[in-house]
């Protein structure tokens, strides 16, 4: 075993991690909000995040064929790709809430979880198909922009791309005006209170419908800048590369402990530097016998660990018998 | 008496047709819309049971002789017919929602895979394998004992958990199996990767029936079996504890149901059917590889189960049947209609259909089927077509 390499690696491994752990952080924010106020699995979070990465693809690729890509100062660029991803995935959150989710509220607990899980393999062949008609292709790559991939040195042996940099701040940005959207707001205040108890809320003059559609509103959004973020982040897009990160993001919300703010963010950052490390580090420490291919397995059983020993998460309350 | 005539014509009528008419695809729907039709007509028993019986047992495999084809899609409807059973008792009988069903189904594969083909030298060394081809009928038991096994190991650490956890722990269990099977090909060669095991061994057929016939009657019997072993199950001591358990957990406890031990019996249940249709599968196929094994074919035969209606064993039946003609004749032959009239450059409003992207492809949406049957039925009829009668009314009072 190279101990060397290992030492010299770990910078850049650390902030692969930081990276990944921001999306998750982002995606399962809509996760664990819809949590809190309805105790039910989103299951087709993941399809509403990768929905913003294609509105943002389309957004660049009109702005390209214009010709205006370059023409246009490239954070502004980023802002309106950002604000429309945020806008479409927002909105198709609250369709999807007001069509699949809403006559099942009082079914058996099942039921809505079956319907989502609907919802999503529905959705990512839509994508499909709207692509394949529009485009005549479903993996979609986004434009370069080139001053997004200049590399900044930090030390001789770590660079950094701009565009993991943007990354990183518009992430922490996102993150921070939600936590005061929540915490310092009169809307989040009524958000805390349909979490709390829905019927009590409903008695203190909040529009509880209306609360739950913000929520996935919210959510929603949050999900759509995840989404534009992993397109600038890794290019390469289609309509089932939601999965896989949405189900990661799932496992970050249990982590962090499920239906709590600070949790989902928290769990986010630990399981991307979880997975870079895993990433990284297996095969050199088996000898090569087990690799990167594993890392899939290790969120997983990252989160059946969780599940069996410490249900309630890392910053999570003790939930009442139902978990 | 009108029904007696009409189930007899029909199902004559579209026998004939289907020899007459061996290549459209609607003529064989119609075959089975009959069959469903002599299901559920008001006639007498014996009647019913000739009427299904003939059908199933001597004009399929007469239709099998005039186009393979057919028999094929029987025979992989009769797969999933088991593969659906076996979900209904986890789903619909225990109400534990298992989304990575179909990892048994690869656990029950792999395990006749590997010694029925020569790879399983790689592994052990030597010369011994495959085994002769006969001990395919004991791997159907062996078969079955593993995927109960892995059942009873997966539910051990996570039954403890409810509700939609469990689900997505079944879920990322079940990607956790494909993973494995993906890349296990190194330190040892355990399963070859995603170049998957070929060639994998044939079992030997008496009276020298042609393969094709014999692996619709060897789905046949078994599926026989599984739903003879359902029917057995529902109305006995451990279905009622199960169903007592989807109730309600706490009050299921409280009347002595030993919760741990019902469930494991309720995952080692409905594992074992996917393990024995496993074994049959790898061999029927020759070739296997993780591809057959993802997450969509674990929401297929959910959307199955569903679509029939929960804890019901016709419905599964009937649901199976639905999603795999569904999935294997209407969308293919979706595809092929489409590419005909592309090829013709027929022009529709003025809008020449060979000017459509070359990247639709009806049969590649499979998942949006899946997709609006769950959305669907969940929205407008949760029990499913053919509902069990208990669920039925859990789900009216409920609403």
């Amino acid at each position: 075993m190279d101990l060397q390499l290992l030492v010299d690696i770990f910078p850049q491994v650390v902030l692969d991690g930081i990276i990944l752990g921001f999306m998750y952080a982002l995606i399962a924010l809509g996760y664990t909000m819809v949590y809190g106020v309805l105790e039910f699995i989103n299951f087709a979070h993941s399809e509403i995040f990768i929905i913003g990465a294609f509105v943002g693809v389309e957004l660049l690729l009109g702005l390209q064929s214009l010709g205006a890509l370059d023409a246009v100062p490239w954070p502004l660029v980023l802002l309106l790709a950002l604000l429309v991803g945020m806008a479409g995935s927002g909105l198709l959150a609250v369709t999807v809430e007001r069509v699949a989710y809403r006559p099942l509220r009082s079914a058996p607990r099942l039921i809505p979880l079956i319907s989502a899980i609907g919802v999503s393999f529905f959705l990512q062949d839509m994508i499909r198909l709207f692509e394949s008609l529009w485009h005549n292709a479903f993996n979609l790559v986004y434009p370069t922009i080139d001053a997004l991939n200049v590399r900044l040195e930090l030390t001789r042996t770590i660079d950094v791309p701009v565009k993991s940099l943007v990354v990183i701040l518009a992430a922490l940005g996102m993150l921070g005006v939600l936590w005061v959207l929540v915490n310092r707001t009169k809307v989040g205040t009524a958000i805390r209170a349909v979490a709390e108890d829905q019927a009590a809320a409903s008695l203190m003059g909040i529009n509880v419908n209306r609360i739950i559609s913000l929520t996935f509103l919210i959510g929603g959004a949050m999900g759509g800048a995840a989404g534009v973020l992993f397109g600038v982040q890794y290019g390469l897009i289609n309509p089932y590369s939601g999965f896989i990160p949405g189900l990661k993001a799932f496992t970050a919300a249990v982590l962090g402990g499920i239906g709590n703010i600070p949790g989902a963010m928290l769990g986010g950052i630990v399981l991307g530097l979880l997975e870079a490390f895993a990433a990284s580090y297996l095969s050199l420490l088996t000898g090569g016998a087990f690799g990167a291919e594993y890392k899939d397995i290790f969120a997983f059983s990252v989160l059946i660990l969780i599940l069996i020993f410490r249900p309630r998460g890392l910053l999570g309350e003790v939930v009442r018998g139902r978990a | 008496m009108i029904q007696v005539v009409l189930a007899v014509g029909l199902v004559a009528l579209s026998a004939w047709a289907v020899a007459s008419f061996p290549r459209s695809v609607l003529v064989f729907l119609l075959f089975q819309g009959s069959l469903l039709f002599a299901y559920v007509a008001r006639i007498p028993t014996w009647l019913r049971v000739g009427l299904l019986g003939t059908a199933l047992l001597v004009l399929m495999p007469l239709i099998g002789f005039f186009n393979g084809y057919y028999l094929e899609v029987a025979t992989q409807v009769g797969i999933f017919v088991a593969l659906a059973l076996g979900l209904n008792i986890v789903v619909g009988l225990a109400g534990l929602l298992d989304l990575g069903y179909v990892a048994f189904f690869a656990v029950g594969a792999y395990s006749w895979a590997i010694p029925g083909s020569p790879h399983a030298n790689l592994i052990f060394g030597g010369n011994a394998f495959p085994l002769p081809a006969w001990s395919f009928y004991a791997f159907l038991l062996i078969g079955l004992l593993v995927a109960a096994g892995t059942g009873i190991l997966l539910g051990l650490p996570v039954l403890r958990l409810h509700g939609d956890y469990l689900a997505i722990v079944t879920l990322g269990f079940g990607e956790v199996i494909r993973v494995l099977a993906n890349n296990l090909d190194k330190p040892i060669n355990i399963t070859n990767g995603p170049k998957g095991i070929t060639p994998i061994g044939r079992p030997p057929l008496p009276f020298g029936v042609p393969y094709s016939e014999g692996f619709y009657f060897l789905v046949l019997l078994i599926v026989a079996v599984v739903i003879v072993v359902n029917r057995r199950l529902e109305d006995s001591h451990i279905g009622r504890a199960w169903e007592a358990i989807r109730e309600d957990e706490l009050a299921a406890q409280a009347m002595g149901v030993p919760l741990v031990r019902s469930k494991l019996l309720a995952f080692a249940c409905g594992a074992s059917f996917a393990g024995v249709m496993g074994v049959v599968f790898s061999a029927k196929q020759i070739f296997i590889n993780p591809e057959s094994f993802t997450f969509l074919e674990s929401i297929g035969v959910l959307a199955m189960v569903i679509l029939g209606g929960m804890g019901s064993i016709p419905g599964a039946v009937l649901g199976a049947t639905v999603v795999t003609v569904l999935n294997l004749q209407v969308l293919k032959g979706l595809s092929l209609w489409l590419n005909e009239l592309k090829n013709a450059g027929v022009v529709v409003f003025g809008y020449s259909l060979a000017d459509l992207p070359t990247q639709l492809e009806p049969a590649k949406y499979e998942r949006m089927i899946f997709g609006v049957i769950l959305i669907l039925m969940m929205i407008f009829r949760p029990q499913g077509i053919f509902p069990a009668r208990r669920r039925a009314r859990e789900l009216a009072k409920q609403a």
